[in-house]
């Protein structure tokens, strides 16, 4: 199996994110700089977390305009699995992948803590490696995760079955103590319509051991990888 | 031409002396770029003019330090090859005039620091102070500062793992925001400034030129007063953006071979980095201003050289790679040119529009900058408290819980929320314990960095708070589990050429000293930022100290919570009770009085030595040491952690209260497994350190025999709302 990391100038977690699939592939992702305009042969892309332009204009617009994003997009309406998360969430956004916005954080701050999370609707391929009433955590650190989108598109969102993860306590609730940036209803991540393209804020890729405080991470990374290999 | 006046040479911050020394340098009188140049060489900031004589006196050498003090960052060996490079500066007179920005750019300027010498970042920490937190400015500052820091750190995306906050009336006019940065490189692959090889490219990368922070450096070196709002425009404005292509540029060219010195342009920017480094290779520099990229049209000599614009560096490239390097900044879209040449003449020529514009000779300006020894006077001491000398209160429980929700112990988790602390997935050891711990990437290897002061401590007593902020560094890196290797130290004080201001300094000095000496811990890097002074009232003296650890193998690692029930909870060291500087006098008696706690080095050291071995040995399951609010909080705060109850009984001849809340030094609270308190008694005995068995650790309360039952909850609740409740309150702005 073969992945492709994006690299833009300001990303910063696509290092994190290639020792994730390294260890979940057995060998390295490609690292594909954002202005390259060719994708190699790929079986999974992933968009890493970070600054892309600083954030500068609006998070994820300027990088959105990549020439590499153009291949994004296409391989991924040609069915390529893709997983983005957080600054790599509001890039897939911007680039028309995802619907939605991502604002400022309901109390205008950054925030880095584990999360709790429950998996709202399945899809085999992203979250097959967790029981389906699993309370998993992965960790978020954004200024911009609050998910938001106009009552049409989240009403055909929720059901169409688009809604992959909800914050929640970690008994499973989903309530508002557990909501760290005022998303609506609590989204942390959702599909695309053909369910290849997760977007994601929390970071999956920072508990991948028991040394970093959790293994929610490579569970996620292991599956994905078996599941597309 | 500007006639330089008297008044232009005392708004240079140049005393008639001083000015004097300039004509005798240069043989005439200076033009107004050169006396600009001079102004900020002989600062305070750039020279430590008062300081130099008394920082010669600091320990900076052991078999595991490769570079000590002079460069811009210090190293350390940590073995297989590797070294660890760090160093911690203050920001405090911009933070205070525009806290964003000014917490924001001293991050920018310490990173630059680190990964100038070669080392990719790989954690920040800081060391914060702020007035008292009802002063109409407290919240506003905290604010900004916690955003600008997190604002530069989070982008950069290097974790800011930990530091400490100070509130006190000291500092309502002249906070304190010291910034630390750990990087990571490979021992033989270190970059120094030292410029060398006549004829060799003088090239300039990173952002353009702009008028922004045009004296700074002079201005960190004066005290505020009610117009210092007015210097606005000579703080920095941080782009973390820019830095982060500048780092990868950097690292990229320094996998080649093709630099000869690098220095970034931090305080007095491209005056102090190219004087530096012509002065350190002991060569002249010639540069043609023209040639450097400018943000704006019409900038004066005197701007370009003064400007403190952020994420710049000065290179000195080998013959011929020019080219190669250019394209590499061209890559990661920054700016990239050749300003100027290495020279043998041992002058620093610079010419514009065809002319010269300054010609000064590098050796005396930098070399000849003057030093001060500054009379001054002894701290006059203060007597000993002892438990028996304070009245006992009638609730230790209530004692406790004000304490525990009191503004310096609260948790610190409302502003490390706002920083990135795990990216870049090797944080094993996260804020809010003793020690942050980072694992050096690809290896079983961890870094144990702590940032620690008692300032109360050292206004009392600057010789004992000297040692005690030194020791508390040692103590919280051996309490992780790691090996102490050295520290870089940020000293914070008031106004020098006051007598008694400048006997906090040298005290402060002599104390850590003493410590660094027996704890064999030395000083590899620092930086000094005086005149913290508003209207004339100094700050407590501050000296703020990092400290960086090894640990072998991550999975020894011990953190302060509370783990298994039935574990033994054991204090190893020895209770004085002395009472005096506490915060049990401070927060239940409004006393700010007394001697602080005495540090016993020699005891400091055997007990620390026996806990690391008992950590290696794999038998400690828990460890904190005793400092702040004394034995009842530290218990508290494992407890906290662990969100599981113990129940204690001490068997003391001290007043109960004392034993609880004096704030011993040199103690630790230790737990263990039943079945190895054979072993840890054994050596104990054998190694003659105090060792009590005081209680078992279950249920849902912190029990104290005879003194107080408090649920974990209940503590949890006040020690969690302080910050979040004071910053609850909208700032109006």
């Amino acid at each position: 199996m073969k992945a492709a990391v994006i690299v833009f100038p300001g990303s910063n977690c696509d290092r994190d994110l290639k020792v994730a699939l390294t260890e979940a592939m057995g060998h390295e992702p490609a690292m594909v700089w954002h202005g390259d305009t060719d994708l190699p042969e790929t079986d999974l892309i992933a968009i890493p977390g970070g600054f892309s332009y600083g954030d500068y204009l609006r998070c994820g617009a300027m990088a959105a305009n990549s020439p590499i994003m153009r291949e994004v997009v296409k391989k991924a309406e040609a069915g390529v699995p893709v997983v983005a998360i957080c600054n790599g969430f509001q890039i897939a956004m911007e680039a028309g992948m995802l619907p939605g916005a991502l604002l400022r954080n309901a109390n205008q701050k950054f925030v880095c803590k584990d999360v709790d999370m429950v998996i709202a609707a399945e899809n085999e391929r992203f979250v097959g490696g967790y029981k389906a009433d699993q309370v998993i955590r992965f960790p978020v650190a954004h200024h911009d995760g609050n998910f938001y989108a106009d009552e049409e598109t989240l009403k055909e969102l929720e059901n169409e079955g688009q809604v992959a993860l909800r914050y929640a306590t970690i008994e499973g609730d989903v309530n508002e103590a557990a909501n760290p940036n005022g998303s609506l209803n609590n989204i942390a991540g959702i599909y695309n319509k053909a369910g290849n393209v997760l977007g994601l804020m929390p970071h999956p890729e920072r508990l991948i051991s028991d040394a970093l405080g959790g293994t929610d991470g490579k569970v996620f990374f292991d599956h994905l990888v078996q599941s597309i290999a | 031409m500007t006639e330089i006046t008297q008044e232009i040479v005392a708004e240079h911050g140049l005393t008639p002396d001083e000015y004097t020394r300039v004509l005798d340098i240069l043989g005439r009188e200076p033009n107004l770029t050169e006396l600009g140049i001079f102004s900020v060489m002989w600062s305070e900031h750039c020279s430590y003019k008062s300081s130099k004589k008394w920082l010669k006196t600091l320990p900076t050498e052991a078999p595991w330090v490769i570079c000590g003090p002079g460069e811009n960052a210090g190293v350390i060996d940590i073995g297989d090859g590797q070294a660890a490079i760090f160093k911690m500066e203050s920001h405090n007179h911009p933070s205070f005039i525009e806290p964003y920005q000014g917490a924001a750019t001293g991050v920018g300027g310490i990173m630059r620091d680190v990964f100038t010498m070669g080392a990719r970042p790989i954690a920040n920490m800081n060391a914060l102070r702020f007035g008292r937190p009802d002063h109409p400015k407290t919240r506003h500052l905290l604010s900004g500062v916690v955003s600008g820091i997190g604002g530069y750190g989070n982008c950069m995306g290097v974790p800011t793992v930990g530091g400490e906050t100070n509130f006190h009336a000291s500092y309502d006019g002249n906070i304190l925001v010291n910034a630390m940065t750990v990087g990571l490189a490979d021992a033989d692959k270190i970059f120094y400034s030292a410029a060398a090889g006549v004829g060799n490219p003088v090239v300039y990368v990173g952002s353009k030129t702009g008028r922004d922070g045009i004296h700074g450096a002079t201005m960190a070196s004066a005290e505020f007063d009610n117009d210092s709002e007015e210097k606005r425009p000579t703080v920095q404005v941080g782009d973390p953006f820019t830095e982060k292509l500048l780092l990868e540029a950097c690292l990229e060219l320094m996998a080649t071979d093709a630099i000869v010195a690098i220095q970034d342009m931090g305080a007095a920017g491209l005056t102090s980095s190219s004087f530096e480094m012509a002065d350190k290779g002991g060569v002249g520099i010639e540069l043609n201003l023209d040639l450097v990229p400018m943000r704006e049209d019409g900038m004066t000599p005197y701007e370009i050289m003064l400007s403190e614009s952020q994420e710049r560096m000065l290179m000195v490239l080998k013959p011929g790679r020019e080219e190669e390097a250019r394209r590499i900044f061209e890559k990661w879209e920054l700016d990239f040119s050749v300003i100027g040449k290495v020279t043998d003449t041992g002058r620093m020529i610079l010419t514009m529009h065809g002319g010269k514009v300054a010609d000064l000779p590098v050796a005396p300006l930098a070399d000849a900058a003057p030093e001060y020894d500054r009379p001054w006077v002894k701290t006059e001491p203060s007597a000993v408290i002892k438990g028996a000398d304070v009245t006992a209160p009638n609730d230790l429980g209530e004692v406790l819980l004000k304490l525990v929700g009191s503004s310096e112990i609260a948790s610190r988790k409302w502003i490390w929320e706002q920083y990135d602390h795990m990216v870049m997935g090797d944080t094993i050891q996260r804020p809010g314990g003793d020690a942050a711990v980072v694992r050096v990437h690809g290896t079983d290897k961890g870094l144990a960095i702590t940032t620690d002061c008692t300032p109360r401590y050292c206004y009392a007593d600057p010789v004992m708070g000297g040692a005690q902020a030194v020791a508390e560094v040692w103590r919280n890196i051996t309490a992780v589990g790691a090996k102490p290797l050295a520290i870089t130290d940020c000293m914070n004080f008031g106004n020098p050429q006051r007598p008694e201001i400048m006997g906090q300094f040298v005290g402060c000095i002599e104390g850590m000293r003493n410590a660094c000496t027996i704890l064999d811990f030395p000083v590899i890097s620092g930086n000094v930022s005086l005149y913290n002074e508003t209207n004339g009232t100094g700050i407590h003296p501050t000296p703020a100290i990092g400290g960086v650890g090894l640990m072998a193998n991550i999975d020894k690692m011990t953190t302060l919570a509370f783990k298994n029930e039935g574990d033994l909870v054991l204090l190893i060291g020895t209770q004085k009770g002395e009472m005096g500087q506490s915060l049990y006098l401070r927060e239940m008696e409004g006393r700010e009085e007394g001697a602080p706690p005495s540090v016993d080095l020699e005891a400091e050291r055997k007990i620390g030595d026996y806990l690391r071995e008992m950590i290696e040995k794999g038998v400690v399951t828990a460890a904190h040491d005793i400092s702040d609010g004394g034995l009842a909080v530290t218990l508290a705060e494992m407890a906290m952690a662990g969100n599981i109850g113990a129940d204690i009984s001490l068997d003391t001849d001290l007043p109960l209260h004392a034993a609880l809340f004096a704030e011993d030094q040199g103690c630790y609270v230790v737990t263990i497994r039943p079945d190895d308190f054979e072993l840890v008694e054994g050596f104990a005995l054998a190694e003659d350190i105090p060792l009590h068995n005081i209680g078992t650790i279950g249920h849902t309360d912190l029990k104290i025999d005879g003194g107080l039952t408090i649920s974990v909850e209940s503590l949890k609740q006040v020690h969690q709302n302080w910050m979040p409740d004071l910053m609850a309150v909208r700032v109006s702005e």
